[in-house]
């Protein structure tokens, strides 16, 4: 019986699932918040009714009650979360919090899923940046300062790249690590933020052309370091990120169409040099020709996805461990598998409105520094987004990405709620901004009507 | 629409008081979102085009996963009967049991000591079970395992034992299908084995290379087309000369040469003067190898194209592909050979079948397929295979042309056998040689009936048996006979 109530509720999962994504399409809209409010709970009753069939299918599968107060936890960590940070900052995008926390949930269920041991760590994880994220929008209203550390941010990130190029632990061949106290870190993940506000403060200080040449040796260097350490994905991320903003900064397209050509000419001389490259490259083009080895990742996942179906197999029903380094590069898959592929289009969706919706609070933010880091940051958040689903689905090559706030990994799950609240701390201080100009506005309007009287 | 005009306004508002430029933004993100939907896009088209054929992978360790779950799923006949099911003892083991033994070897397949045939090709299906929600939740409490899906072939028991039969002791291959569909009535390929004693005779099979028993010839066969093959040439002829083969008279002296080499006519006969349906009911090889040497090579290359040599074919049990290779380069003797199906060219039964079905069918091949639908272990269809469209492979008058010239074989050729009885039949015979002595040929025959509304497309080859108007067309005669006796 437990087995066939299992079985049932993953089409109610995928079925709250989709409300909730249809949902964020809503919330996007620019309505006053306070004619939402009704998007957002439905919202979050569907976030709770995921997560809750989610887990009790678990249960149910498994036959261990211990899993329930695992959920408790959770539960707690996310209605905390949801109202904690609308107290503290009242005029907080909720959009954006719900989608942190859907995400959230649906990696708190593949995780324990996929590995009970690793799900706790990530909570973990996830509880510390949660906390640390609640002070980030205070921090980013009161130090103004910020905008004039750019060199700061720059050297620091590059530092810490090269660093972990040189010194670093070699990890599936790639430097990716230090490991402090037995916490591994990934320095990458947090460069990436130093990366968007040193660029962010390059373009605000001047947009000449000497200091689109400095920032691009700079930037350059950034990626090379990446590119040395075996770190295409993260490569990537920079690379593109630093031509959008350039792109958004001086409003030149030529300047992303000669980025572009050179990025196509280094990935050829990239491709022709390193071996890693090529057997990635031959694994996308026919992994099926290449199954025991080169294309074995890649056919695994996509086994995953297609044995899945729209529905999905079912928590539990799937074999998403058979796809080696399932919980960080192709948890996508392994939701797809269990989940089904509904709910993973889904997820998809949900991650495309966490971006439009930074874009959109990129195009209200008056101040050119927060208005470039909220570019650079949609960029970086999208860009993953893109590499990891699109290598998983042999859309492109695989790049060895996590999908950030789903995946298992804390420097990760870390550097990216780090970065939505930064945008939360963008968004509040839109808001006031918004508030100051409505009122100059209305003033403004009242002497306009009293001139034409 | 609604919602974008929202999302506009206000940004154009911004645009006009602060002075804003947001032009750039929202180029990149229009951008992104292009890129992530055609992201999604691609995961749909996998689902949608790629999947099934994917997942249905010995890597793909889902399977065991699924097959340990549910029972595997019973294939069936067009009309019912059993041809594979799985035998669950008291104690719990599970054994295939085919019923008809080495009745339906090589269609059904096995699923022990790898797949092949339909248990290959419908494995997931099999071991995925849409039993109904109330089956289920029994199986649950009675801690049975839920019962895989069903296949439903489109074989006909009774016109595969004819054919079973028929064949007798030869080697060989009997296909009968539907032309208007592609479905396939019957498919024998000898020699065979048992699939119930397939892990005892395992390593015997596998180490006698010589008579390749687990090769299901009819697919996967590669032959020498013979006199078959002249059912191409007579096409090409043909489209080379307009539809017009009216003027065409040759005189056989029993021999063609050109440039130093020559084509004898089968077994030294010595036809006299022919015209051109004269030459293809008689099989006059002379008189073909002369039409040979009028034609543009490139022309005859995009004919055996559009014929699907040297093509993967669509359907869904594993097939080799047929091998058309002459070129411009080739010398006089080369262009004869293959003229009247000697040479190098080499065809699987099943595609000569696919031919002749479009000729039976005005021109156009349907993909044969042997599965009907699948349905769950309670009775609903879950997946209905319709017909489809393999390849317009030539026009209704070609298409005409060909059925007439084969309706000569018939009634005033090598197929005379077929003439006078209770239905008409339309055919070509072949002799294909094979080896040095010219004593030995395979026996083919590949025809339909009736003329003219053909239901039925029969291809027989049978080993060195010998000519196929005396090997071949008695066993065609036969089924054809069962087909119709019948209906």
């Amino acid at each position: 019986m437990a087995h066939v109530i299992s079985d049932l509720s993953k089409y109610v999962i995928v079925f709250f699932m989709a409300v909730y994504t249809l949902l964020c399409f809503f919330g996007m809209s620019e309505k006053e918040d306070e004619d939402k409010g009704w998007v957002y709970a439905l919202q979050i009753i569907s976030m709770f009714m995921v997560h809750f069939l989610g887990f009790a299918a678990i249960c149910l599968e498994t036959g261990d009650i211990s899993y329930i107060i695992f959920y408790g936890f959770q539960q707690i960590l996310l209605f905390a979360t949801i109202a904690l940070y609308r107290v503290i900052y009242p005029e907080v995008h909720r959009l954006i919090i719900n989608n942190v926390c859907m995400l959230l949930t649906v990696g708190f269920l593949i995780l324990t899923r996929i590995s009970y041991e690793k799900s706790i760590k990530q909570f973990a994880i996830v509880t510390v940046s949660l906390i640390v994220g609640l002070f980030i929008p205070y921090l980013i209203k009161k130090m103004r300062f910020l905008k004039h550390l750019t060199w700061i941010y720059g050297m620091l990130g590059l530092l810490l790249l090269v660093a972990v190029a040189v010194l670093g632990a070699v990890t599936h061949g790639a430097k990716l690590s230090y490991s402090i106290a037995g916490v591994s870190f990934q320095p990458s993940e947090f460069v990436k933020i130093l990366f968007v506000f040193f660029v962010a403060g390059m373009f605000k200080q001047s947009k000449v052309f000497l200091q689109v040449v400095i920032t691009t040796v700079i930037a350059a260097l950034h990626v090379l370091t990446l590119v040395f350490s075996k770190d295409l994905g993260s490569a990537l991320i920079f690379f593109v990120t630093y031509l959008v903003m350039l792109y958004v900064a001086t409003r030149k397209i030529y300047y992303i169409l000669a980025g572009g050509a050179a990025g196509a000419l280094a990935a050829f001389a990239a491709f022709s040099l390193f071996d890693h490259i090529q057997v990635r490259v031959i694994a996308w083009k026919d992994p099926w020709s290449h199954i025991v080895d080169e294309g074995y990742q890649i056919t695994q996942s996509l086994f995953a996805i297609g044995t899945g179906g729209w529905y999905g197999m079912g928590i539990y029903q799937g074999n998403p461990t058979a796809i080696p380094y399932v919980e960080q590069d192709f948890i996508f898959s392994a939701i797809a598998e269990e989940l089904g592929v509904i709910f993973a289009i889904c997820m998809i969706l949900i991650c495309v409105s966490c971006f439009l919706t930074i874009m959109l609070i990129a195009m209200r933010l008056k101040e050119e520094f927060y208005r470039y880091i909220a570019v650079g940051i949609g960029m970086v958040y999208i860009t993953q987004v893109f590499l990891t689903i699109g290598g998983g689905t042999r859309f492109i090559p695989l790049t060895g990405v996590t999908l950030p706030l789903v995946s298992y990994g804390g420097s990760s799950v870390l550097a990216t709620i780090i970065m939505f609240c930064i945008v939360q701390g963008l968004y509040c201080v839109r808001e006031q901004e918004g508030i100051r100009n409505a009122k100059k506005a209305k003033q403004r309007k009242t002497i306009e009507q009293g001139e034409e009287e | 629409m609604l919602k974008k005009q929202n999302k506009e306004k206000p940004s154009n508002k911004v645009k006009k008081n602060n002075g804003m430029h947001n032009g750039e933004i929202i180029a990149v993100s229009v951008c992104v979102v292009g890129l992530m939907l055609a992201m999604i896009w691609n995961i749909i088209d996998y689902m949608l085009h790629e999947k099934e054929e994917a997942i249905n992978n010995s890597f793909n360790p889902r399977q065991e996963l699924l097959a340990s779950q549910n029972i595997r799923g019973t294939i069936y006949s067009a009309d019912g009967d059993v041809l594979a099911k799985t035998m669950v003892a008291e104690d719990g083991t599970e054994q295939r049991y085919y019923p008809y033994a080495n009745l339906f070897a090589h269609v059904v397949g096995y699923s022990t000591k790898g797949k092949t045939g339909i248990e290959y090709s419908e494995n997931m299906k099999m071991i995925t079970s849409h039993a109904s929600l109330s089956n289920k939740i029994q199986n649950e409490l009675n801690a049975e395992k839920n019962i895989g899906d069903s296949v439903i072939t489109t074989l006909d028991v009774s016109l595969q034992q004819k054919a079973y039969e028929a064949l007798g002791v030869y080697s060989g291959v009997i296909v009968m299908t539907e032309p208007s569909t592609g479905k396939i009535l019957a498919m024998v390929s000898k020699p065979d084995y048992d699939p119930n004693e397939i892990a005892t005779i395992w390593e015997d099979l596998v180490q006698d290379e010589s008579s390749s028993v687990l090769l299901n010839r009819a697919t996967q066969g590669m032959y020498p087309p013979g006199s078959t093959f002249k059912i191409v040439t007579a096409l090409e002829y043909y489209r080379e000369n307009e539809g017009d083969v009216s003027s065409y008279h040759y005189q056989c002296g029993g021999k063609f040469s050109k440039d130093g080499s020559s084509i004898r006519c089968y077994h030294g006969q010595n036809h006299g003067g022919v015209d051109f349906e004269r030459s293809f009911a008689k099989s006059c090889n002379s008189s073909f190898a002369n039409i040979g040497t009028t034609f543009d090579i490139t022309s005859f290359r995009n004919t055996c194209n559009d014929l699907l040599f040297n093509t993967e074919l669509k359907m869904e049990i594993p097939s080799k592909q047929s091998s058309f290779s002459l070129s411009v380069s080739d010398g006089s003797d080369a262009v004869m050979q293959t003229a009247i199906g000697q040479g190098k060219t080499q065809i699987s039964p099943m595609h000569l079948n696919m031919i002749t079905s479009a000729i039976a069918n005005g021109g156009v091949c349907m993909t044969p397929y042997v599965v009907d639908r699948i349905e769950s272990a309670t009775g609903s269809v879950v997946k209905q295979n319709a017909p489809s469209q393999e390849k317009v492979m030539m026009t209704k008058e070609e298409a005409d042309f060909l059925s007439e010239m084969m309706t000569s074989v018939v009634t005033s050729g090598t197929a005379s056998k077929l003439d006078g009885l209770s239905y008409t039949a339309a055919g070509k015979t072949g002799s294909a040689e094979f080896s040095q002595n010219k004593e030995d040929s395979h026996a083919w025959f590949t025809g339909f009936a009736p003329v003219e509304d053909p239901q039925v497309c029969v291809t027989v080859i049978v080993e060195s048996a010998g000519s196929g108007g005396d090997y071949a067309v008695p066993i065609a005669k036969r089924v054809l006979d069962e087909f119709f006796g019948k209906n």
